[in-house]
């Protein structure tokens, strides 16, 4: 019965990851970062009902509580790059390199 | 069976034991007489930042007088030293603890036997009369103190090397002995020739003292000590190849400083320094060092008939090697060091011949401190009136322009060729009679070495003061200042009556404590018929100069169509030569490959990997491309490795 769960926390996962590997604007990135997050926590807590005890369910508190405050970071970064540039794009933001 | 006997006669207590009594009365200032020389050297070389001009004025005559001081008290202790009774001849005094080490302690011990006091009157006497004489000789230097600074140095080095009751203290004045060698050989540096002498002098010396290191090193690894006392107690248990290693060590040390074959090529080079520094080097000090190391090792060398014989040879080499080069050489002093040579060649002859020879050997050293001096000092008197030029064949006739130099010379010659009556005659014909009773051809070839220094110190002599004149015309030979003439006739002197130290078997007895007592051996002939040949044959030598040499015109330039043996003597039998080809090239090669080996081989792996690792990381660098799509792409591909590898492990 929780096999669907995992199934639909892969493809969710699966999307997320796609999307930050293909798409360019940093807002987009986050969002498909924030959606492989999700489906983490969508499958800690599908394996803690599978298990009947709360060990995922808590991860997956501990997983929202760092995924808010990475939020606030990430967002701050993305609005000064943006400031800065004028540009999301995170291809545009490559002068840190060899 | 020969060995056993000779091991067990020395537990028979045939071989006299160190054993110094306290010193006490005049004894009690042994250190001062190394200390005055040595203060001395302080004074002149450190004291010019405080006073400069003062020392300049007074230096010479206090480096002087620090050494006379030294004789003084030699002199007074040497006859308390006679007062005394045979059992109380050794005086030892310990001024301090040198330094403990683990199981070695090494005090700064002195010993005074017959043996160091001889040497103490020798180095100082001799050595206070050349001090007098370079006043005048070097009045004209700019450098004067310094040179006086270096002489007292020297002095006090070979004190600590002759006074010292254990061997590193003789190794201490062993190495300062070849310091102040270098510095006053090497003393008119601005002369190239001067410098590259030192410098020859100073690593042909570092071979010898590398053989005294070691041998003190075996000492401790076997007796556990260095004092003389300790290991003449105990050398008779020592296993026979441990002495002969001593003894053989000990004679390498002996060749470097004494300039015996192989080690001789430095001695002649050395006469590029000033003349008194010769005569100091190769009368009173320095060459000296070799044969009282090896009579003071008598307590080895009479337990390793091996090392005797290695010295015998040695010896007999070099006492005809350098009577060869004798023949040959133009250069006064030159002619006069290969004279040195082979004259020590005799010492070591008969220190190496066991307790028949130890005192001959003290005896000639003695004669030999007279009369080389006095013979030096003369050459340096007659350059000091030719211009300081040094090649016979422009003197000739110089008797009637330098009578005292001339007269004071002609003892010293008459000394060095054994004319009977003088010093070297009772000195050297002991030496012979001593080898032929050993052996037969070691014997022959020392009388060999007579006639040929009665060849070559008659050569000199008639190049020198008869003949026609050959000098040049603004050369006005002139006899020398009364600074430099009183030491020559104090020199001609003891020259003449050296001898009387033979008298009665003075020394021999005087010695004994030190070298034991030889048990007797006939000579094939008569000592008087020995002698009668002896003399015959260095009749003959003289007479063959007198036709080669006094007969005929000699050129002012040396001839060169000459025969193979005269040009391999002029150059010097090829002694740098054989260096050049057997040492010098074959450690340059070895250099030069170690050298290609480190830039190939050691600098190829360093820098060869470094460049490696450089090369890959500019490689690797790209792909830090500063897209964070790509790092995402790397660290999704390494999760997925994890992954399929948990897997592999989990399902595998």
């Amino acid at each position: 019965m929780t096999n669907e769960y995992i199934v639909l926390s892969a493809i969710l996962f699966t999307i997320g990851c796609v999307g930050v590997l293909t798409r360019r604007n940093a807002i987009v990135v986050f969002m498909c970062v924030e959606l492989m997050l999700n489906a983490c926590n969508l499958a800690l807590v599908t394996f803690a009902k599978q298990h009947g005890n709360l060990d995922g369910q808590i991860a997956a508190f501990f997983v929202m509580v760092v995924a808010a405050a990475e939020v606030v970071i990430g967002l701050a970064i993305i609005m000064t790059i943006f400031r800065t540039r004028r540009s999301a794009s995170v291809d545009d933001a490559s002068l840190l390199k060899y | 069976m020969n060995l056993q006997t000779i091991v067990l006669a020395a537990e028979g207590g045939a071989i006299p034991v160190v054993h110094p009594v306290d010193a006490d009365g005049v004894f009690s200032l042994l250190w001062l007489i190394i200390a005055l020389p040595l203060a001395g050297a302080v004074v002149l070389l450190l004291g010019g930042a405080l006073a400069p001009r003062a020392l300049d004025r007074v230096g010479h005559w206090l480096g002087t007088a620090t050494v006379a001081g030294s004789f003084g008290l030699s002199l007074a202790m040497f006859v308390s030293l006679l007062g005394r009774s045979e059992e109380e001849r050794q005086v030892g005094q310990h001024l301090y603890t040198w330094f403990e080490v683990g199981g070695l302690d090494v005090g700064m011990d002195l010993l005074y036997d017959p043996l160091s006091a001889l040497f103490l009157l020798l180095i100082t006497g001799v050595g206070a009369l050349i001090h007098v004489y370079s006043i005048g000789y070097m009045e004209h230097d700019a450098r004067r103190r310094r040179f006086f600074g270096y002489l007292n140095l020297f002095v006090a080095a070979m004190l600590v090397l002759v006074l010292s009751a254990n061997y590193l203290g003789v190794f201490l004045g062993w190495e300062g002995v070849g310091l102040a060698s270098y510095l006053l050989i090497g003393f008119w540096q601005h002369k190239h020739s001067a410098a590259a002498a030192a410098k020859k002098a100073f690593v042909i010396n570092r071979v010898g003292d590398i053989g005294l290191s070691l041998a003190i090193a075996l000492m401790f690894t076997t007796f556990g000590t260095t004092d003389f006392a300790a290991i003449s107690e105990s050398a008779g248990d020592a296993s026979q190849g441990t002495l002969n290693a001593l003894g053989l060590l000990l004679l390498l040390a002996a060749c470097g400083k004494s300039a015996q074959v192989p080690l001789q090529a430095w001695l002649l080079d050395a006469m590029e320094g000033p003349t008194p520094v010769s005569a100091l080097i190769h009368a009173a000090t320095m060459v000296t060092a070799g044969v009282y190391l090896v009579v003071r090792s008598n307590f080895i060398y009479d337990l390793t008939p091996t090392a005797q014989t290695a010295v015998v040879i040695v010896a007999t080499v070099t006492l005809l090697w350098g009577a060869v080069l004798g023949c040959a050489k133009d250069d006064i002093k030159k002619a006069l060091a290969g004279s040195t040579m082979s004259q020590i060649g005799y010492m070591m002859l008969a220190a190496g011949l066991g307790p028949a020879g130890y005192p001959f050997a003290i005896f000639h050293l003695l004669t030999h401190g007279f009369f080389k001096a006095n013979m030096f000092l003369g050459a340096g008197s007659v350059m000091h009136g030719m211009n300081d030029d040094v090649d016979m064949r422009h003197y000739g006739g110089l008797s009637k322009y330098m009578p005292v130099t001339f007269l004071t010379f002609a003892m010293g010659y008459l000394a060095i060729i054994g004319f009977p009556g003088f010093s070297g005659f009772w000195s050297k014909d002991k030496i012979i009679e001593t080898a032929l009773a050993e052996n037969l051809v070691v014997g022959l070839c020392a009388l060999l070495g007579a006639g040929i220094t009665g060849f070559y110190m008659t050569r000199l002599m008639l190049m020198t003061f008869f003949t026609e004149k050959r000098w040049a015309d603004d050369v006005h030979p002139h006899e020398s200042p009364r600074l430099m003439t009183v030491p020559l006739i104090v020199l001609a002197a003891l020259s003449v009556l050296g001898g009387v130290l033979i008298l009665n078997d003075f020394i021999v007895d005087f010695l004994a404590p030190v070298t034991g007592v030889a048990e007797h051996h006939e000579p094939p002939l008569a000592p008087l018929v020995i002698t009668l040949i002896v003399t015959l044959v260095v009749a003959a030598g003289v007479a063959a100069a007198w036709f080669l040499v006094g007969k005929r015109d000699i050129p002012r330039e040396a001839p060169q169509d000459v025969s193979f043996a005269t040009r391999a003597a002029r150059a010097d039998l090829y002694g740098d030569a054989i260096n050049e080809g057997l040492v010098v090239q074959p450690g340059r090669r070895l250099v030069g490959g170690l050298a290609t080996f480190d830039r190939v081989g050691v600098d190829g792996v360093v820098e060869g990997g470094s460049a490696a690792v450089g090369g890959m990381s500019g490689v690797l660098r790209r792909v830090q491309n500063g897209f964070v799509r790509s790092y995402a792409l790397s660290l999704l591909g390494g999760a997925l490795l994890v992954v399929l590898a948990l897997l592999a492990v989990n399902l595998a």
